[in-house]
């Protein structure tokens, strides 16, 4: 907001920043350039491109939201710290303190898991206690949790290196990876609309669904073993795993957003909670939001996902379950757009369709690992 | 409106279909799975191919209809408001606005126009002004109407996007099926013999089909899979494989695979040569070839044959080839051997929980024995001993139907770690003129028998004859005679005894093997017992194994195949331009805000009327009327 309000004058992006926001955007930027000139023997042009074009991304993210800057400061500073701590042995892991227990990719996960559960438990205790400063620890958790995890794909992407250098790749290649990943994407969407509109009575909400996925998480690492680090097969070897991967899920965890702030409506419009939860127009609004962007980056990660299966798989479209799927999902969130946009419907029916949505979004992620076999299958159970 | 919404509901729930029930499988795999009934009821509902069947094409066919009515009716709407200022709107309607505000108008005309004007440039508003009759002066402004293509791009992307899906779809043949003038091939016969209804000319604009090539080999044609049955495709080069290749991590799961390819074309000065893996296709002349998967190509492969109902310990030797026949046996009961395939690598979790680390466990070859009554049994045996349970076993599994598990015979290793310890076991037990031996080894060290001669003679009688059964059938026929002969109460007790006597018959029968190889002798503890209880159940279960024969594999010669898909797609650079257009319309859409502002300056009762009004009425748009509100206030204070 403009620090008078009244001033009708709106500065520009570039005339808002101040000398911290050009300081960091040059910490990425030498960041880049670092990893450039260490590594891009081993990159292909496209690797090259995301290298310098994240650090353009995060530059700019981090310049219209001065919080996201901090947390990308954060990771990279703890990532870097672990990384020096590992000395280049794996086995390290085990024998350095501040790894075995704090910033160990799997301590740091497991971090990020606990804090999550706290974080959601605080934020209803704030929710039912109407406390201003509960929210606030709530909020800081929630950070602490998304910082936690975010070092810990960090760190988890350096250790593969560690095994062997041809094992060595981006953390978003497995089910397991891929659901810290929906876990840290979602809580930050969340922060995001924290922040902008000023509430914090919806987090115990979104974080229901964001436990799920941590309770998830701790299943298939004790049960399974999944949080072992394996190779790439030959089809995931690609630079579109990079861009595809998280694509996606900037769409599963805003639909997922949307479907938690569409059951504080329910609830909202019957009545319970009602006095605590923000105005009805306003979790409407909300979901709104959070469907479009989800509809909007889901189209891109669909068609990224076409566009790297006619090269990798002989065709942009084979029908294959997982992809059926993907349109079955982006079917229902195209008619939910245009009940609302178009019909100018709003109320109950669309939180219903919204929260039904969540089914339809889950049972493509994870259903079809399970229960569908297909060329998809490199998240199996 | 709730058509549109009505058909992307149905074409999800139609799309769900093909994702549960398994497409493009053969028909016999559905015929098992459902029954006759259920199975011609969904071939008829084409539940088979259902996103190529006339009902779910017809449901696309509205859609692209549909939506292309849309953009007819409503795409000059859209290009209007996009254009107009809507200058033309009069007080009265404006004061009807539910979005509206009154100020006094402190400044002369000109100032007040001029202030107005900087602010609706500060907020990104083009404007128009419009003088009335009365001296007032209308400026109408607008900003974010370039929302309204979004919508146009959006909805031709649709049509765009399926209409470059069509050109990719077979409808060209479907329809040529129809009419009767193509027809797919089931039968498993060369390339070259199939008839010209079954064959697809180098001038298809689409399809996609594959290819297997063993190294040093080359051709023509890829085939297009249909059904249960396929077509061939012609092409128009030639590909040959110089060599395929396979890398895998330490872990032992693959880690790449590429070909080495030439391209063979008359039309080309000299041939193309390239190295295509996975994620890195060549395309020539509008084809692109993927590394699709690999298979065998021939390997050459020499067995021992074992005989396992002789006794005589002497293997045999085969010889034999991927994809080529042999022959086992003699007349009637003569076996036709039909190698398979033959897989150099396989990783497999053996830990009984499942959930330790998987690893490779070396080859194996898979391959069928087929009566002359056409019956087949299926088998696939490991070359290299498997470690289970903290032992070491010769695993060879059979089945004899594709929907039936695999049952595995699991033959212990001798002390050298061959299979040899065992084959001269299984000779001796069914050795008769070995059995006194062993019934006198047994008396000798029986107590019991110690005591009186006829004692003892009846005691290796009885051994002897158990020997003879145990022989016949293993441990399920010494139940029957049980069952046959032994009241139900004493049959528990007798069952032990006799497994004890085979018990210790085996460790004499095992032991007369070893030392007649000149091999040291087992003694006795857990470990020998253990050895001796699994080469008791592997005789046992010889008896299920379909077949007298056991196919050793000594050596083997590889030669890979390389699995290639082949496609030609023109509708793709449709479905990447209706792409762009789709991600363009929808940010358009979602993101570009219309709004509309009027001011209407009044001189004559120095006010300015404010009016704004958006083609979306949401919450942002609330606030920014209040925001703007209160700034023009303060604006024109």
């Amino acid at each position: 907001m403009n620090s008078n309000t009244l001033d009708y004058q709106q500065k520009t992006l570039l005339q808002r920043l101040n000398w911290q926001d050009w300081l960091y955007a040059l910490i990425l930027v030498a960041g880049a350039i670092f990893s450039y000139s260490t590594y891009a023997q081993y990159m292909d042009v496209y690797e090259i491109g995301f290298l310098f074009g994240a650090a353009a991304l995060f530059s700019y993210l981090g310049w219209q939201w001065r919080r996201l800057a901090l947390l990308v400061l954060g990771v990279g500073m703890i990532s870097v710290a672990a990384i020096g701590l590992y000395q280049g042995d794996q086995a390290r892991a085990t024998q350095v303190f501040l790894l075995k227990f704090l910033i160990s990719s799997q301590s740091a996960i497991m971090w990020m898991n606990v804090l999550f559960v706290l974080a959601m438990a605080t934020y209803w205790l704030a929710l039912f206690k109407r406390s201003e400063f509960t929210g606030k620890v709530a909020t800081a958790l929630t950070w602490t949790a998304v910082l936690f995890g975010f070092v810990g794909l960090m760190v988890r992407w350096y250790e593969s290196y560690l095994i062997a250098p041809d094992v060595g790749h981006i953390p978003v290649s497995n089910l397991y990876e891929v659901f810290v990943l929906f876990c840290l994407i979602t809580a930050m969407l969340y922060l995001h609309y924290e922040q902008r509109l000023n509430t914090k009575q919806l987090g115990g909400f979104v974080l229901v669904v964001v436990n799920a996925a941590v309770g998830f998480i701790l299943w298939y690492t004790f049960d399974r073993q999944a949080h072992n680090i394996q190779p790439l097969v030959p089809a995931l070897q690609s630079y579109w795993m990079k861009i595809h991967v998280p694509a996606n899920f900037v769409g599963y965890g805003a639909f997922s957003l949307a479907a938690m702030v569409a059951s504080a409506y329910l609830l909202a419009s019957r009545g319970l909670l009602a006095s605590r939860l923000p105005k009805l127009e306003v979790l409407d609004d909300l979901m709104y939001k959070s469907i479009a962007v989800g509809f909007a980056f889901f189209t891109i990660a669909t068609i990224l996902g076409a566009m790297w299966a006619a090269e990798a798989w002989g065709g942009y479209w084979s029908w294959d379950p997982k992809e059926t799927w993907a349109l079955i999902v982006w079917l229902n969130y195209a008619a939910w757009l245009h009940l609302r946009m178009v019909k100018g419907l709003r109320g109950p029916l669309l939180a219903w369709w919204a929260l039904i949505g969540l089914l339809v979004t889950t049972f493509a992620f994870l259903g079809v690992n399970m229960f569908l076999s297909g060329l998809h299958s490199y998240g199996t159970l | 409106m709730r058509f549109a919404v009505s058909l992307l509901t149905i074409l999800g729930v139609a799309s769900v279909v093909g994702t549960v029930l398994k497409q493009n499988e053969p028909y016999e795999n559905y015929i098992v799975k459902f029954g006759q009934f259920w199975f011609s009821l969904f071939e008829k509902l084409g539940l088979y191919d259902v996103y190529h069947s006339g009902w779910f094409l017809a449901i696309l066919l509205f859609l692209v209809i549909s939506t292309s009515l849309c953009v007819y009716r409503n795409g000059p709407l859209m290009i209007k408001e996009w254009r107009t200022f809507k200058d033309h709107a009069s007080e009265k309607s404006l004061n009807a606005f539910s979005h509206q505000a009154t100020f006094s108008m402190n400044a002369g005309m000109e100032a007040t126009k001029g202030e107005l004007v900087k602010f609706l440039q500060a907020k990104g508003f083009q404007y128009k002004f419009r003088p009335q009759e009365n001296g007032s002066e209308l400026i109408a402004a607008k900003a974010g109407t370039h929302q309204r293509w979004g919508y146009i791009f959006t909805h031709v992307a649709m049509v765009v996007i399926l209409f470059g899906g069509l050109l990719d779809g077979n409808l060209p043949f479907k329809v040529q099926e129809m009419l009767g003038y193509k027809r797919i091939e089931t039968l498993d016969i060369p390339s070259s013999q199939v008839p010209e209804v079954s064959r697809l000319g180098v001038f298809n604009s689409s399809f996609r089909a594959n290819m297997t090539l063993p190294e040093g080999s080359s051709g023509n044609v890829a085939f297009v899979r249909v059904r249960d049955g396929y077509l061939v495709q012609e092409l128009p080069f030639s590909i040959a494989l110089k060599d395929f290749r396979m890398e895998h991590y330490a872990t032992g799961q693959p880690k790449s695979f590429e070909s080495d390819l030439v391209i063979i074309d008359p039309d080309l000065k000299e041939p193309i040569t390239k190295t295509i893996s996975v994620n890195h296709p060549l395309t020539y002349k509008g084809i692109a070839i993927y590394q699709s998967d690999f298979q065998d190509g021939g390997t050459k492969l020499d067995f021992k044959v074992w005989n396992l109902f002789t006794p005589d310990n002497q293997p045999r030797p085969l010889a034999g080839a991927i994809f080529e026949e042999g022959l086992l046996g003699e007349g009637d009961a003569a076996l036709k051997v039909e190698y398979n395939d033959f897989r150099k690598f396989n990783i497999i979790n053996l830990s009984p929980d499942g959930k330790g680390k998987p690893h490779n466990v070396g080859p194996n070859i898979t391959y069928k024995l087929r009566n002359n009554k056409g019956q087949a049994i299926e088998y696939v045996t490991y070359m290299q001993p498997m470690r289970i349970d903290g032992k070491h076993y010769f695993i060879s599994g059979m089945r004899e139907t594709v929907q039936d598990d695999f049952r595995y015979l699991r033959i212990p290793i001798d002390d050298d770690a061959s299979i040899n310890g065992f084959m001269n076991f299984r000779a001796i037990m069914l050795d008769e003129s070995k059995y006194p031996e062993i019934a006198k080894k047994i008396a000798r060290n029986s107590l019991e028998a110690g005591k009186e001669p006829a004692v003892a003679k009846q005691f290796e009688e009885s051994v002897i004859q158990l020997l003879k059964v145990f022989a016949q059938g293993g441990y399920t026929g010494v139940a029957q005679i049980i069952e046959k002969n032994v009241p139900e109460k004493e049959r528990e007790m007798v069952a032990q005894t006799y497994i004890k006597m085979i018990t210790v018959a085996a460790y004499e029968a095992y032991n007369m093997g070893l030392a007649a190889n000149k091999k040291p002798l087992l003694v006795s503890g857990t470990e020998t017992e253990a050895l001796i209880r699994d080469s008791l159940n592997s005789f046992s279960d010889m008896f299920f194994y379909g077949s007298p024969y056991f196919l050793q594999l000594e050596q083997f010669e590889h030669k890979e195949a390389s699995g290639l898909q082949l496609t030609k797609s023109p509708g793709q650079k449709w479905v990447y331009l209706g792409s762009v257009l789709l991600v363009l319309g929808i940010f358009a859409m979602m993101y570009i805000r219309e709004r509309r502002i009027w001011l209407l300056l009044k001189p004559d009762h120095q006010q300015v009327l404010f009016a704004m009004a958006s083609n979306r009425k949401n919450l942002d748009f609330e606030q920014e009327f209040n925001l703007y509100r209160e700034q023009l206030k303060s604006l024109l204070a």
